[in-house]
C-alpha cells in the first residue's frame, strides 16, 4: 500500500500512543506532552497504562487530542512512539493504516518489523544522547526529552511553551533544567531537520481550556476531604489508591498546620496539627480507626481498593449496624483476588453495595472525573453523618491515577456541613430520657451522642442483636424493627445522592445506562450513533439507592443497555435487584480487560445486538 | 429481655468522692458471667479505680471486642459511653477514637482470644502507636463463649476439659509488649484487688498505652488440676515482688519513697509511682533486665505480678502527631476548611 501523496490535514482530533520501559523517567516526558497540549487549550487525555512493577516492564501512555472533547481512550493511533524493544512487534501492529512511527534509530529495526503502511520515523535518540550528555543516567532520562521534543515538532506543539513549562518543573535545579532544555531541542532541532513537520494530524491552539485544570481523580479526592473538614484517616497502602493519602498528608501539611509562636521542639518550631493520619497495620484497622473517630464525632474516611474491602467487610457491618458515620473511598482496580493492580475496572459496585454478612445495605457515590471526586468526597461525608452509616466513594484506576482536564473546582463559602442529628448537653438536658436508636425522623435517623457527652447521652454501642432502646436483645419483634428502620433510613438517602445525569435524544428508543469512568465514552459512542442514524437516550446513575427515574428510564425505553466495566454486569444486577425491573430488560455492555473504556466498544455493543439494525433510519 | 440493672437503693450511707458520688454511680449492669468467675472481680477493681480516681463518667469510653471478657464493660460505670465492637478489633476503634479525642480516659477491656490470637496485630500495633489507653486483658487460657478451647496463652501442659493437653508455645502478653517498645506492663492476679487497684490507678495516669494482663481463672473450663491459669495454681506460683503504690497528683506525697528497695517515677499528669520491695537486680524501666527476670522465674514455673514495666518518658500517639489538647472533634468547620481564596489559588496548581 502506497502513503497517500497529499494527505488531508486533520487538527486537533488524534491518539498517540507511547510505549516504554518503566521506570526509565518516561511518565515526565509524556504527561509533559498531555500538560503542554492543555496549555494550548486544546482538549485532551492522556491515560497511563502500566504494569504493577517498579523497572524493566512494558508501559504505555496514549494521548487522545479531541477538539470536541470526546477524550475517552482511542483504540487506533496515528502516531506510535516505539521505545520499548521488548513490545516493538505489538507496537507496530497497534498503528493505524497510513499512521507514523517514531522510533530510537541508534539501531537497525528489524526488516521483519517494517510495516509499508506505516512512515517509520528514525530519531538516534540513544547516540545523541551518549554525545550530548556524560553522566550515565543522564544519557538515559535525557532520551525521554528528546523524543518529547521530535513529537513537539511533529505535532506542531507550542516549542516555546514546552521550553516554559521545563523552567516551571526545573525552577529549583538549574543543572537539570538545562538539561532537559538541551534535550528537548535536540529531539526538536532534529525533528525539524529531517522531517516534513509538522504531520499531516497536528494541535493548533484552541481556547477551550482556559477555565481548566489537569488532576487527576486521587488528588481531587484528597482535595475534596480536606474540604469537607476530614481530621481523622486512616488508612494501609495499596495501589492505586495510595495517592488518595499521600495528597491528603501533603494538603493537611499546608493548610491545616499551625506554627505555635514562641515554642519550640528542639530545633524546629513547635506545630500544632488540625489532622491525624495514621498508617494502619491492614485495611481493618484502618476502618476501625475510622468508625472510633466517627463515633466521637470527628469527620473521618479511609481510602483503599478492592482486596482492603474484602478485609473491612466485617468492621462495615459493625458501622452498618450500630450505625456510625464513616466515609470509605474505593479506587477500583482488577480483581478478583489480587487480580492486576495496576489496571482498572468497575467490579467493585455489588461488594460495596452490600458488604459484609446479614443484611445490609450502603450508600455509595459513583464519580465520573476527577470534579465530581472534589464534589462526591464533600457529598459523601455529609450522607454519612446525615444518615450515621458508611459511604463507598467509588473511584477506579483511570479516574484516580490519570490526569483529566476538568473545570476549575470553585467553593462556596457559605456551605454549612450537614453534622446529622448529634445531641449537646443542652438538647440531653431538655430530654427526659435518652434512647440511641429511638425517636426517628421521617428519615428514619434516630439522633446520636458522641462519647464525652453528659451521662444522661451514655449508652452502649454494640454489634450484638439490640432494641430501639440500644438495648441488648435476642426478641424477634424488637430485633426485626431495628434492622427494618434500617432498611427505610438507607431507602430515604435515594433523594440525597447525586442525582443520575440525563441526555435525551428526541425519538429515542434505546437508552443507555452507565456510571463512572465510562461517562466520556459512552457519550462519544451516543455522538457516534446518532451520525449513524441511531438515537439515543443517555443516564449516568451517581449514587446508590436509586432514585425512581432509574426504574423510570429502564422501562420508558424499548431497548436498554447497561455500559460497565465488569464481567457480570453488576450494576445491571443492582438495578434489577433494588428497582424490581426484569433483569433481561436490560443488556449488558461489558469491557473488563483493565484498560479504560473506549466509544468503539460501546458502539459495537449496541449495533452488535440483535433487532438494533431495524430501529436506524 | 432487658440487660439486668442492679437496684440502685443503698442499704447504708455510702463514701463520696471529690465528685459527690458514691461506688455505686460507678457501677453498672449486673454481671452475667458464671458464679465465681474471675472476670467479676476485675470489673469490681475497675469500679473501684475510676471511684476512688473521682473521673467523671461521662469522661470515660470504655470498648471491648468479644468474648466473656468484653461483655464486663456493662457491668462497670454506666455513665460511661460504651462500645462493645467486633472479635479482635477493639484496639483499632479505641485508636481512632482517641485520636478523635483526646480528653477522654479511655479503657479496654479484652481476654487472650481477643487479644492474643484474632487481634495480636492490632494489639502489637497500638502498642507501638503508644495510644493512650488502659487495655486490660482478662487472661484465663481458655474461650469460654465457645466452651473451652484452648487459647493462645495456655501454657505447654495445659488440659482442656476435653480432648488433649496443649503442646505449643504459649504467648505471653508482657513478653509481646516488651519486644513492641511499650511502655508500661502490668501483671496481676483478678483475685488480688489489694495488688490491681493501684496497678490500675496508674495505668489511667499513664500517659499511653498501659497494657495490664491479669491472670482471670475460668472456673467453668479453666479451674482444674493441670490448668496454669486456675485459682490454686496461681494461689501457689504468684511472684509478688514488683509492688507498686501510686499517689494521685492532688495528693501529698507521704510514702517513703528513695531507700534500698523503693524506686519513684513521676508520671506526666504529675502523680507518682512508688515500685517497693523491688528484688535486686531488677529495674521497672530497664527492658532487658525486666524480660530476664520474668524469664528466670518462668523457668521455675513462677508468674511474676506487679508493675513490671514502665517508660513515662517516650511520647503518645498524640504528641507523635501534633494533635490539639482540646480534640479534634471539637474543631470548629472554619478551623478546617481553607475557603474559597485558598482554593482558587491553588487551581494554579493545576494548569
Amino acid at each position: 500500500m502506497t502513503i497517500d501523496a497529499a494527505p488531508t490535514v486533520r487538527v486537533n482530533d488524534f491518539a498517540v500512543k507511547l510505549a516504554n520501559v518503566n521506570g526509565t523517567g518516561s511518565a515526565s516526558a509524556n504527561s509533559l506532552l498531555m500538560q503542554a497540549i492543555f496549555r494550548m487549550g486544546i482538549p485532551v487525555s492522556g491515560k497511563n497504562l502500566f504494569p504493577s512493577n517498579i523497572q524493566g516492564l512494558p508501559t504505555w501512555y496514549e494521548i487522545r487530542v479531541n477538539k470536541d472533547g470526546h477524550t475517552a481512550r482511542a483504540l487506533e493511533y496515528d502516531l506510535m512512539v516505539a521505545m520499548n524493544a521488548q513490545t516493538y512487534a505489538e507496537d507496530i501492529a497497534a498503528v493505524r493504516s497510513g499512521g507514523y512511527l517514531l522510533f530510537d534509530s541508534s539501531w537497525p529495526l528489524d526488516d521483519d518489523l517494517v510495516r509499508d503502511d506505516v512512515t517509520f520515523l528514525g530519531v538516534p535518540l540513544a547516540r545523541m544522547c551518549l554525545e550530548n550528555f556524560k553522566k550515565p543516567r543522564e544519557r538515559i532520562l535525557m532520551k525521554n526529552i528528546a523524543y518529547a521534543g521530535a513529537i513537539v515538532a511533529l505535532l506542531g506543539i507550542d516549542v516555546e511553551l514546552v521550553r516554559s513549562l521545563l523552567a516551571e518543573t526545573f525552577a529549583r535545579n538549574e543543572a537539570l533544567r538545562e538539561s532537559n532544555q538541551r534535550a528537548l531541542q535536540l529531539g526538536y532541532d532534529f525533528a525539524v531537520a529531517t522531517f516534513d513537520c509538522p504531520l499531516p494530524f497536528r494541535v493548533e491552539a484552541m481556547d477551550a481550556t482556559k477555565d481548566s485544570i489537569l488532576i487527576d481523580g486521587n488528588t481531587a479526592t484528597a482535595l475534596g476531604a480536606l474540604y469537607a473538614g476530614a481530621t481523622v484517616a486512616g488508612w494501609y497502602p495499596i495501589t492505586p489508591a495510595t495517592a488518595v493519602m499521600d495528597n491528603f498528608t501533603r494538603l493537611c501539611a499546608t493548610y491545616r498546620r499551625e506554627v505555635i509562636p514562641g515554642e519550640h521542639d528542639g530545633d524546629a518550631p513547635t506545630v500544632r496539627n488540625n489532622y491525624i493520619i495514621l498508617q494502619a497495620e491492614d485495611e481493618i484497622a484502618a476502618i476501625g480507626m475510622v468508625l472510633g473517630a466517627g463515633w466521637s464525632g470527628a469527620r473521618s474516611f479511609t481510602s483503599t481498593s478492592g482486596p482492603g474491602i474484602s478485609l473491612m467487610n466485617e468492621l462495615l457491618g459493625l458501622a452498618y449496624y450500630t450505625e456510625i458515620p464513616a466515609v470509605i473511598v474505593d479506587v477500583q482496580r482488577t480483581g478478583p483476588s489480587t487480580g492486576m493492580p495496576t489496571r482498572t475496572q468497575q467490579a467493585d459496585i455489588l461488594l460495596c453495595a452490600y458488604a459484609s454478612h446479614g443484611d445490609t445495605k450502603h450508600i455509595l457515590t459513583f464519580p465520573a472525573n476527577p470534579a465530581e471526586c472534589f464534589e462526591f468526597a464533600v457529598t459523601s461525608f455529609d450522607l454519612a453523618e446525615r444518615f450515621q452509616t458508611p459511604v463507598f466513594m467509588l473511584l477506579d484506576l483511570d479516574i484516580g491515577m490519570n490526569d483529566w482536564v476538568v473545570p476549575k473546582f470553585t467553593w462556596d463559602d457559605s456551605f454549612v456541613p450537614d453534622r446529622g442529628r448529634i445531641l449537646t448537653d443542652e438538647d440531653l438536658a431538655g430530654m427526659k430520657e435518652f434512647y440511641r436508636y429511638a425517636n426517628a425522623d421521617a428519615e428514619h435517623v434516630a439522633a446520636r451522642t458522641v462519647p464525652g457527652s453528659d451521662s444522661k447521652g451514655a449508652y452502649f454501642i454494640r454489634g450484638s442483636g439490640h432494641d430501639m432502646f440500644g438495648r441488648y436483645t435476642e426478641n424477634p419483634d424488637e430485633y426485626q424493627e431495628v434492622v427494618d428502620r434500617l432498611k427505610l433510613k438507607h431507602a430515604s438517602a435515594a433523594s440525597h445522592v447525586p442525582a443520575p445525569v440525563v441526555i435525551s435524544r428526541p425519538g429515542a428508543h434505546v437508552g443507555i445506562i452507565t456510571l463512572g469512568s465510562c461517562d466520556l465514552a459512552v457519550r462519544e459512542a451516543i455522538d457516534e450513533l446518532a451520525e449513524r442514524g441511531l438515537a439515543a437516550d443517555f443516564m449516568r446513575v451517581r449514587g446508590f439507592p436509586f432514585v425512581s427515574d432509574v426504574r423510570a428510564f429502564v422501562e420508558g425505553h424499548e431497548h436498554c443497555f447497561v455500559v460497565e466495566q465488569n464481567r457480570d454486569g453488576q450494576l445491571r444486577s443492582l438495578i434489577s435487584i433494588e428497582t424490581g425491573v426484569p433483569i433481561e430488560s436490560m443488556h449488558s455492555i461489558l469491557a473488563y480487560g483493565g484498560f479504560p473504556l473506549s466509544a468503539a466498544q460501546v458502539v459495537d455493543g449496541v449495533l452488535g445486538h440483535g433487532n438494533i439494525e431495524q430501529l436506524e433510519d | 429481655m432487658p440487660s439486668i440493672t442492679k437496684p440502685l437503693i443503698p442499704l447504708a450511707p455510702l463514701a463520696k468522692n471529690d465528685l459527690g458520688l458514691t461506688i455505686r454511680d460507678y457501677e453498672g449492669a449486673m454481671s452475667t458471667l458464671c458464679a465465681g468467675c474471675g472476670h467479676d472481680s476485675i470489673t469490681a477493681a475497675i469500679t473501684h479505680t475510676f471511684w476512688e480516681l473521682s473521673t467523671p463518667p461521662h469522661m470515660i469510653a470504655k470498648l471491648s471486642g468479644i468474648g466473656c471478657s468484653s461483655k464486663t464493660p456493662t457491668y462497670f460505670v454506666r455513665g460511661a459511653h460504651g462500645f462493645n465492637s467486633a472479635h479482635g478489633r477493639m484496639a483499632t476503634i479505641a485508636t481512632g477514637a482517641a485520636a478523635a479525642n483526646r480528653e477522654l480516659t479511655y479503657i479496654g477491656v479484652s481476654g487472650d482470644g481477643d487479644s492474643l490470637s484474632i487481634g495480636i496485630g492490632h494489639l502489637a500495633h497500638a502498642i507501638r502507636r503508644n495510644v493512650k489507653m488502659v487495655y486490660v486483658i482478662e487472661n484465663n487460657g481458655v474461650y469460654g463463649l465457645t466452651k473451652g478451647q484452648l487459647s493462645a496463652s495456655a501454657d505447654i501442659g495445659t488440659r482442656p476439659k476435653k480432648g488433649d493437653a496443649n503442646v505449643v508455645a504459649p504467648i505471653d502478653p508482657i513478653m509481646l509488649g516488651l519486644a513492641m517498645g511499650a511502655t508500661f506492663l502490668a501483671r496481676s492476679f483478678s483475685g488480688d484487688k489489694e495488688q490491681l487497684i493501684p496497678i490500675l490507678k496508674a495505668a489511667v495516669a499513664h500517659n499511653g498505652l498501659a497494657l495490664i494482663d491479669v491472670i482471670s481463672p475460668c472456673v467453668t473450663f479453666n479451674d482444674h488440676e493441670g490448668s496454669t491459669k486456675s485459682y490454686r495454681f496461681m494461689r501457689e506460683h504468684e511472684v509478688k515482688e514488683v509492688l507498686t503504690d501510686f499517689v494521685p497528683e492532688r495528693e501529698e506525697i507521704n510514702v517513703a519513697i528513695g531507700g534500698p528497695e523503693t524506686r519513684s517515677v513521676t508520671m506526666h499528669d504529675g502523680s507518682v509511682i512508688t515500685f517497693r520491695s523491688v528484688p535486686e537486680g531488677y529495674d521497672p524501666t530497664n527492658r532487658i533486665s525486666v524480660e530476664e527476670y520474668i524469664r528466670d522465674h518462668q523457668r521455675l514455673g513462677e508468674v511474676v505480678t506487679g508493675l513490671l514495666y514502665l517508660d513515662e518518658s517516650a511520647p503518645s500517639m498524640h504528641e507523635i502527631n501534633h494533635t490539639p489538647v482540646e480534640g479534634l472533634n471539637k474543631l470548629p468547620f472554619e478551623a478546617l476548611c481553607p475557603g474559597s481564596a485558598v482554593l482558587e489559588d491553588l487551581m494554579a496548581d493545576f494548569r
